[in-house]
């Protein structure tokens, strides 16, 4: 295996952009290819995440190109995941021998439609889209279920809001945060029984950049060089009666594979957009209590669709290249109810 | 062995989803410009290529294009073609001509359709000017434009519009 630093990361959350993509998109590239120190015609690789449903526009990722600068021409590829996916792409390609760094970007405008309903359409069309269950309401049902066989309660819900939402107030790329009680926020109406408005995501535009290095060369660029030791993504049957929901099989795999528990986490970032995936997510990562967990605030308090798997990783490693910790779990996960789930292991040198 | 059923051939799913969309700065100053008879284009700054219509960012840089700039609405034809098969949503009769004008002030070609003239006439190099809707008609919309038509301006010589073809 090669090694593989993540050498520069830049982002940008808000809770709507006037902005096109574009534009969000161009000055976080920018950022993440000068924080690299490398010339753009030296990164070997290009591959980004979206989906062309949060614009209502086919083909917006080619569009984005524009932003991302592909003259002479690059070598380029898209995924239609979260930017985690992205990574992994870039990941695998330098594992091949045939370049020794990529950049890797995502975006996502949340705002332009009601991204619980464009997220039926991930259903299946003949079965299960015609009936429209929104994001929301099919979260609802997992957190039922979830609190049913856990015995955990409403309140253990509303204590990783308040959590995540109190971390977030340190992190600038945050768009929910705050100083709540959670017995507060127990006070508010449902939006999706037992989830509450604070169970639920804050949807946020924006974009995420981040250049990947192997080898020396990523010891020379950076002060400590943030490594992927491990890396791996399983996914779920897609059908919601096929599987449990109270429990994430393809993250636990994709945590087994990827090492998580072959050593001491000192934290981790998990791409949990309702609080009651968190808690699924610890159990399948088999993070014990005192692993702390989300301290950017995590996706529940920035969801940009398709860049927020992505912002973990970037996070984390952030995190570590500060010297805040030195071994980190990223996690990112795709489709209703934790259906795709990815892992990466993050070391600082 | 049993014979499969007689397949379903349709079922009806309707699917509207509907989007706030924002153009963001770039197209939105340039469809401005339309509804005031202007089309405006865009540079990442003095003596760069412009842009129309413009998408947020020079794509051969990828530096951002901000700077708005209003170029002429009549241009050279750099390409064509003659266009004989219908479609729902184009309101021109067949056979028409479609054409990439760059625009005097222009670098970058622009796509229209073009009018009011016989199809062995069009060519490479010829002249043309938009038609625009009454004023009281124009919208932000690219159908401010109706079409473009030959003007009475002598041929532009290949050589000096090959980097645009």
């Amino acid at each position: 295996m090669r090694d593989v630093a993540i050498v520069s990361f830049a982002q940008s959350n808000a809770a709507r952009e006037d902005r096109n993509e574009v534009e969000i998109l161009l000055p976080v590239v920018k950022a993440a290819v000068a924080d690299s120190k490398l010339e753009r015609s030296e990164i070997g690789f290009t591959c980004s995440g979206s989906s062309d449903f949060l614009q209502g526009q086919p083909f917006a990722f080619v569009m984005a190109l524009d932003g991302v600068g592909a003259w002479p021409p690059i070598k380029e590829s898209h995924v239609e995941m979260d930017g985690a996916w992205a990574l992994y792409e870039a990941w695998v390609k330098i594992q091949t021998g045939e370049v020794d760094s990529a950049l890797v970007y995502a975006f996502g405008k949340t705002s332009s439609g009601d991204l619980a309903e464009v997220q039926a359409l991930q259903l299946d069309p003949y079965c299960a889209t015609q009936l429209w269950p929104d994001a929301d309401s099919i979260a609802g049902i997992q957190a039922r279920l979830y609190l049913e066989r856990s015995g955990r309660s409403e309140r253990d819900l509303a204590e990783v809001a308040a959590r995540s939402l109190r971390d977030a107030q340190s992190n600038p790329h945050a768009v929910a945060k705050g100083d709540f009680d959670a017995a507060k926020l127990l006070a508010e109406p449902y939006r999706s029984t037992p989830l509450r408005d604070h169970d639920c995501p804050a949807n946020s535009d924006g974009a995420t950049a981040m250049v990947v290095v192997a080898g020396e060369r990523a010891k020379a660029l950076c002060d400590r060089p943030v490594w992927i030791r491990g890396f791996d993504h399983r996914i779920d049957p897609p059908a919601l009666g096929a599987r449990d929901l109270t429990r994430a099989p393809s993250a636990e795999i994709a945590a087994g594979r990827a090492g998580v528990g072959d050593a001491a986490v000192d934290f981790a970032e998990l791409s949990a957009p309702y609080t009651h995936q968190e808690l699924i997510l610890r159990e399948a990562l088999g993070l014990g209590d005192e692993v702390r967990v989300n301290p950017s605030g995590g996706t529940l308090c920035a969801h940009t669709m398709m860049s927020c798997g992505l912002n973990r990783i970037g996070d984390a490693a952030r995190r570590l290249a500060e010297g805040d910790g030195d071994r980190a779990v990223a996690h990112a996960s795709q489709g209703h109810c934790l259906q795709q789930n990815l892992v990466c292991v993050l070391e600082g040198e | 062995m049993s014979e499969l059923p007689t397949p379903l051939k349709s079922i009806v799913t309707p699917v509207r989803l509907e989007y706030d969309h924002s153009a963001g700065a770039a197209a939105t100053g340039f469809l401005r410009g339309l509804k005031q008879k202007k089309i405006l284009g865009a540079r990442t700054g003095p003596g760069e290529p412009v842009l129309v219509p413009p998408r947020g960012a020079d794509p051969r840089t990828s530096e951002l294009a901000a700077e708005l700039v209003e170029v002429s609405d009549k241009g050279t034809v750099v390409t064509y073609s003659v266009v004989r098969v219908p479609s729902e949503n184009i309101p021109f009769e067949l056979p028409y001509v479609c054409v990439t004008v760059l625009l005097d002030g222009a670098n970058l070609g622009f796509f229209h359709v073009l009018q009011n003239c016989p199809l062995d006439e069009v060519r490479i190099g010829m002249r043309v000017q938009a038609h625009w809707l009454p004023d009281d008609e124009l919208q932000e919309n690219l159908a401010s434009i109706q079409y473009f038509e030959p003007i009475d301006e002598p041929d532009v010589p290949f050589d000096r519009i090959k980097e645009y073809a």
